[in-house]
């Protein structure tokens, strides 16, 4: 098994995770975990790829991988925020019982 | 030009004026209408007397006289209309005769109705009555004659229905007016007719006159379909309005009838003046009856279609009203059937005599008449309005004026010889009749007819003034005052009474009439003859004596004294004691006294036939528009509305439903996707979990090499 | 003057109307008189012209004649001759009459004599709508009868036809929704016909003008262009001939046109009523003498034959059938078709091409001068009739069958003496003015039609008999007790019929006035029947 595929495996793993845990937890703050988990399995991805890939000189996926590290940084505060946001307005953070957004 | 001829017009309007005031003033102005009425009849009858001077004063010049005058009514096609009078012996005779009896009649009627609450409007009709009578008379255009002549058939209806309060009244007026219609139907048919064939509807007027040569040739000349000469044709539909107004058969059935209105409208529109009027008709058409598609001698001039017609129709009426007058117990009654048999003498007199036989009974019967309803009139006002012969008699001491003239009145319509006008009148006729060559039944008819008048008029003057009074009047009066009450009728009741001098004097001098008036239509001296002919005759006795004349005298005088005796004999020797005892002949021939009494059942005949034909078309005309014409229409409504149902069924059914079902489907297929949409953001991220998963394999294993 | 009289005569009553549907339902009595004086005006107007009207030429006179729509050959064309004057003067008097005799229509007490409430029968209580479609009724009729192009005379022919429609509809008799409906339909088929067939014409001939039409017809053109134009060439005339016979024969009626009738007249309102027989039923006639005699003369005398016999079976037929009506109204009503069937009669006749009769131009003429005289007495007398029946009806509380009355000649004399006389004008007595129109028509089609004319005396015969049954049923016998307190006319309702009493008497002594005015139009006609 190449290092490449290793990487691949345990980034997949990694996603699968994420998933997992994105879909299952009731709560929001562990579904925004989950979805954390997933982030980060793409970026591992990006390093991956970068490392084996035809022009490792390059910095090209590191300078991804930052961006997208401080993207999700953002992303994790607003998300936070607005998880804040709901448990004031609903008094929980449940997310089975947040469906306004019931067709 | 006479002054006279050219103010003509006068006489008729005089009396349309008067009755025009009167119909506009007030009812209670009675006196004003009386004397209006009564004035402007004086006037017309100077004015006739002054046309009949001038007539006699130009007698025997050249020809008959005659003037015309007239004016231009109305305009067609870029013609005139000219309605023209005329002034000849026959108007002028006429004239006389009806303003002279006219004038009496108002006379007496001022008495007879003084207690009727309509005297006013009664004198109005009356006085219209006699301006369109004088207008019949004076008319030159068979158009102005029919104007005149329906206003007086309306006359005739209005005083028929005077009483209109008894449906009895109503009726017969309806009935008059209807049954002279149909008359009047086949007049204005004649009437178009000669105004096409002619162009003129003038009688005389200088040659171009439709009754003068030129025009009657040409109408003798021209045969129409039935092989009939035109002028023949149109006579016998002018013919037929004659029969209307005058009462003869078949249409006689309104005459006897009329005796519902007052007396005085009796004696003078359905006796003395306006039932003449068809007689009239005839004998102012008369040239038109003669004419014959070949022209002839005189002799063969007199058998034409035409005027065997009249002949016939005249014979029979005569013979056949003077029948059921035998059996008649209503005063008037007998006396109408007696007008109606007259009036058949003069139908009879025209056919086979000429103008002159007939216009002379119309002359004589016209006073005699009139002077037997006035007499019936006053008896009956004495009677207090009581009209059945069987519960009078023994009036002749009670009203003694009244009986002197009835009996006067009586011995002329019977033609009692020598003394009365009715002898000479109807002896004239007969004579006619037996010389007539048509054929010889009409002179049987008419001797018949003859024994049966002077019957009959014996078997009522019997009842009315012989024998006792069998009146109830007196028991009724009795019966009243013991009650306390008032007496029932305004003259006290009780005794029969004689009526006033106004009523008794008209009766007195119309019986001086009733004798003199033969004098002047005397086989020895037949003025009349020659001043309707334009010729001058001389006094000759010896035509008395002439064998064919001396004997029909005799036959006819023997008819008269056997029909006399008879009545007596059975009547005057044994006078009936009380009103309900069966009368003689009907003991002795029921069957045929019922067959008389009931009028040889022709009203029945007429209400099984006509009238109920009538009804039927009425109904069958109701039930064509109701249900056929009307049918059709529903029938049209429906299949529109069955159509707008079918319309509307595939509109409904068809093509909404389809939509409808298209909408349900889709919005509940929509409503079951929107279930998807939990609100659960986990599960929208398990589907796009499930989805990422698919088509990555999808495109890893799914894409084709 | 050169001023535009007949256009002033037509907007008279038409602005008339606005401005009186423009008051509220209050003003009951401005409405009336205001609705009044605009209908004087009106007849102030046509005697105007007719003073005006040059009575010895039978030319058309006070023409306005305009291009209107060019493209479509339509034009402004008004003008009257004798016949279109008689009309205009007939709807003129009728009109006011009918206003006047409304008055008791609306409520308010006033002129009720008697105190039985008129509502109960009325159901709408808008007199200034109702007195607006009676003055758009007078424009519609002034309107047809002096319009001669067939695009604004259409226009007027229905502007007649809806007010009545609404007049019948809205203030009729209990069964007045039927009625108006088989009113309004039967009316409009015919109209529907009529319009085609002017298409069919228009479309062959590029014209609307009658008297361009009526030309053309004269020399034989219109049937051989509308077989160019569309083909089929035999039947086509005819066939166009039918549907504008359609459209004239349902206004007069011709039985079998004429179930409409009876119905629209008994329920239609008193006034409505003489409106309805007094001016509408004249103009059919007046369509067959100015558009269906002058334009189709060859095909009216293809089916001459059995017009003939339809018109005499009109005659008949509905004098029977007014014989078993027992409701005054229907009998007037059967009465009045039977009238115009005289009328129809003497159209029919005069189109024959009869030869070998004695001066057929001189019969032709006299018929014709008894159409139009008839129509015009009609006119007075069939109104001044359903207005004493209204009368009857107002003091009998909406009774008015044969059987109802009884006797009550003994408490209203002057009521009955008066209606007395319109009976008998309207079964023609001399002297009065029905007669002389039915004796110059009878003068005319007898030497043209003999059997037709013998046959058509049973109808004088009928009428003779059901006019005096009304006199013997209502006005004669035992007085019905029930009518003790009848009033007799009140003075002004004398005031009321006095016009047209007079009128009677003095066009039938006196027939020379309206004579006078047509002959000569007549004469023309004749000459121009004649090809």
């Amino acid at each position: 098994m190449t290092p490449l595929q290793g990487c691949l495996l345990v980034s997949a793993l990694l996603f699968a995770i994420g998933l997992a845990g994105a879909v299952t937890r009731r709560n929001a703050i562990l579904a925004l975990v989950g979805i954390e988990l997933m982030l980060n399995a793409a970026n591992l991805n990006f390093i991956a790829f970068w490392r084996f890939g035809p022009h490792p000189e390059a910095l090209s996926g590191l300078m991804v991988v930052i961006f997208s590290i401080a993207i999700a940084a953002a992303e994790a505060a607003v998300g936070l925020a607005l998880i804040i946001a709901i448990y004031r307005h609903y008094k929980t953070a449940n997310l089975d019982e947040i469906r306004n957004l019931k067709g | 030009m006479t002054w006279i001829a050219q103010n003509l017009w006068l006489i008729p309007v005089l009396p349309l004026m008067a009755a025009a005031i009167i119909a506009v003033n007030k009812q209670p102005q009675r006196q004003l209408a009386a004397t209006l009425a009564i004035a402007s009849m004086v006037f017309a009858f100077l004015l006739s007397l002054c046309a009949f001077g001038t007539v006699l004063g130009h007698h025997g010049e050249h020809g008959v006289f005659r003037e015309v005058a007239g004016f231009n009514w109305l305009q067609f096609g870029g013609q005139w209309l000219r309605l023209d009078w005329v002034l000849d012996p026959l108007t002028a005779i006429m004239l006389v005769m009806v303003s002279f009896v006219s004038l009496l009649i108002f006379i007496f009627s001022v008495g007879y109705m003084a207690h009727d609450e309509n005297f006013t409007r009664f004198f109005c009709f009356l006085s219209l009555f006699a301006g369109a009578m004088l207008g019949v008379v004076i008319a030159n255009n068979l158009l102005l004659f029919f104007v005149c002549w329906e206003i007086v058939g309306l006359t005739s209806y209005l005083l028929i229905g005077f009483w209109y309060h008894k449906p009895s009244a109503a009726a017969a007026a309806k009935k008059a007016f209807i049954t002279t219609r149909i008359g009047d139907l086949g007049l204005l048919l004649g009437m178009v007719w000669l105004y096409a064939e002619t162009g003129t509807l003038n009688f005389f007027a200088n040659g171009h006159g439709c009754l003068e040569h030129s025009a009657l040739t040409a109408m003798a000349t021209h045969v129409t379909a039935a092989g009939m000469a035109v002028s023949t044709a149109i006579g016998l539909l002018i013919f037929l309005g004659a029969v209307g107004k005058s009462g003869q058969l078949p249409l006689h059935v309104w005459l006897p009838d009329a005796m519902e209105g007052p007396t005085p409208v009796s004696a003078l529109i359905h006796a003395a003046t306006m039932v003449a009027a068809g007689v009239f008709l005839v004998a102012r058409v008369f040239p038109l009856m003669t004419q014959a598609p070949i022209a002839g001698t005189f002799m063969e001039l007199h058998t034409t279609t035409a005027l065997q017609v009249v002949t016939w129709v005249g014979a029979i009426t005569a013979i056949f009203a003077a029948s059921i007058a035998v059996a008649q117990n209503d005063i008037k009654r007998i006396l109408a059937y007696s007008t109606v048999s007259q009036l058949g003498y003069m139908m009879l007199g025209l056919g086979v005599g000429g103008v002159a036989v007939g216009m002379f009974h119309l002359i004589t019967h016209a006073f005699f008449k009139a002077l037997l309803f006035l007499g019936s009139g006053s008896v009956i006002h004495g009677c207090h309005e009581e009209q059945d012969v069987r519960k009078m008699g023994g009036l002749k001491n009670y009203l003694p004026v009244t009986f002197a003239t009835y009996a006067v009145g009586m011995l002329a319509l019977a033609g009692f010889p020598l003394f009365f006008s009715g002898f000479w009148s109807k002896d004239e006729i007969l004579h006619a009749a037996h010389r007539w060559p048509g054929s010889p039944i009409p002179f049987y008819l008419g001797c018949a007819g003859a024994l049966l008048t002077a019957f009959y008029m014996t078997r009522q003057v019997a009842l009315v003034f012989f024998g006792e009074y069998r009146g109830r009047a007196r028991e009724v009066a009795d019966q009243a005052k013991s009650r306390g009450a008032n007496p029932p009728s305004h003259d006290g009741g009780g005794e029969p009474h004689e009526s006033p001098g106004v009523m008794t004097i008209p009766l007195v001098i119309l019986a001086v009439c009733a004798i003199l008036l033969g004098f002047i239509g005397t086989p020895a001296w037949p003025w009349f003859d020659g001043f309707l002919n334009g010729e001058t005759v001389q006094f000759n006795r010896g035509k008395l004596a002439e064998s064919g004349t001396f004997w029909l005298m005799v036959a006819s005088a023997v008819i008269v004294f056997a029909g006399l005796g008879l009545g007596w004999w059975l009547y005057g020797n044994r006078p009936r004691k009380t009103p309900d005892e069966p009368d003689v002949l009907q003991v002795a021939q029921p069957f045929a006294f019922r067959l008389l009494a009931n009028k040889y059942f022709v009203d029945e005949i007429y209400e099984a036939t006509v009238i109920r034909l009538n009804t039927r078309a009425a109904r069958i005309c109701e039930f064509l528009d109701r249900w056929i014409w009307g049918g059709m229409v529903l029938l049209v409504t429906w299949v529109t509305l069955g159509l707008a149902r079918l319309y509307r069924f595939t509109d409904e059914f068809l093509v909404d439903a389809g939509f409808d079902t298209g909408c349900d489907t889709l919005r509940e297929g929509g409503g079951e996707i929107s279930e998807w949409h939990n609100g659960r953001v986990q599960s929208y991220l398990r589907v796009m979990g499930v989805a990422l998963v698919v088509l990555a394999l999808f495109l890893i294993w799914g894409r084709k090499p | 003057m050169n001023l535009p009289w007949l256009t002033i005569l037509i907007l008279t009553p038409l602005l008339g109307g606005i401005v009186v549907a423009g008051l509220s339902a209050e003003q009951r009595r401005l409405a009336r008189s205001l609705a009044l004086a605009f209908s004087l005006v009106g007849l102030i107007g046509a005697l105007c012209l007719w003073r005006h009207f040059d009575a010895a030429s039978g030319d058309l006179q006070f023409v306005e004649k305009h291009d209107w729509v060019t493209s479509l050959g339509i034009q402004y064309f008004l003008a009257v001759d004798g016949l279109g004057l008689l009309m205009v003067l007939l709807t003129a008097v009728v009109t006011p009459l009918a206003i006047l005799a409304s008055g008791n229509l609306f409520g308010a007490g006033a002129d009720l004599p008697v105190g039985l409430d008129a509502r109960q029968r009325v159901p709408t209580d808008a007199p200034h709508i109702y007195h607006a479609l009676v003055l758009w009724l007078q424009a519609g009729l002034f309107g047809t009868f002096t319009a001669l192009n067939f695009f604004h005379w259409f226009l007027f022919w229905e502007l007649s036809l809806i007010p009545a429609f609404f007049l019948i509809k809205l203030w009729g008799g209990p069964k007045r929704g039927p009625a108006a409906t088989q009113f309004f339909i039967y009316t409009m088929v015919g109209s529907v016909t009529l319009l085609l067939s002017f298409l069919a014409i228009r479309l062959a001939t590029g014209s609307f003008d009658f008297i361009e039409l009526a030309n053309l017809a004269r020399h034989g053109e219109i049937t051989a262009r509308l077989g160019e134009a569309i083909g089929w060439k035999s039947q086509i005339g005819l066939l166009v001939f039918f549907g504008a016979f359609l459209g004239f024969a349902v206004k007069v009626p011709l039985v079998p046109f004429h179930t409409w009738l009876p119905s629209a007249y008994a329920e239609a309102p008193g006034p409505v009523t003489m409106l309805l027989t007094g001016v509408m039923s004249k103009m059919g006639v007046y369509g067959f003498l100015r558009i269906l005699l002058p334009i189709f003369p060859e095909q009216v005398r293809l089916v001459l034959t059995p017009l003939l016999w339809l018109a005499v079976l009109t005659i008949v037929l509905s004098a029977c059938a007014a014989f078993a009506q027992r409701d005054l109204k229907r009998m007037l009503a059967y009465s009045s078709i039977n009238h115009l069937g005289y009328c129809l009669l003497a159209l029919f006749a005069v189109s024959s091409a009869a030869t070998d009769v004695h001066q057929p131009d001189l019969q032709k003429a006299a018929a014709l001068n008894g159409v139009l005289l008839q129509m015009f007495n009609h006119g007075v007398t069939a109104s001044t009739l359903f207005l004493f029946v209204w009368l009857i009806e107002q003091r009998s509380g909406g009774l008015r069958g044969l059987d109802d009355f009884g006797g009550i000649r003994k408490i209203v004399p002057v009521f009955i003496g008066l209606m007395g006389i319109a009976l008998f004008s309207s079964l023609g007595l001399p002297g009065l003015n029905g007669f002389v129109g039915e004796f110059l028509i009878f003068k005319g089609v007898f030497p043209l039609a003999p059997w037709a004319a013998a046959l058509s005396t049973l109808g004088l015969l009928v009428t003779a008999i059901f006019l005096l049954t009304i006199i013997q049923r209502v006005f004669c016998g035992p007085l019905n007790a029930r009518w003790l307190k009848f009033p007799d006319l009140t003075l002004r309702e004398r005031l009321l019929v006095l016009p047209a009493i007079v009128l009677m008497f003095g066009l039938g002594l006196w027939p020379q006035v309206v004579l006078g005015m047509i002959d000569a139009t007549v004469v023309k006609m004749v000459q121009q029947l004649n090809f």
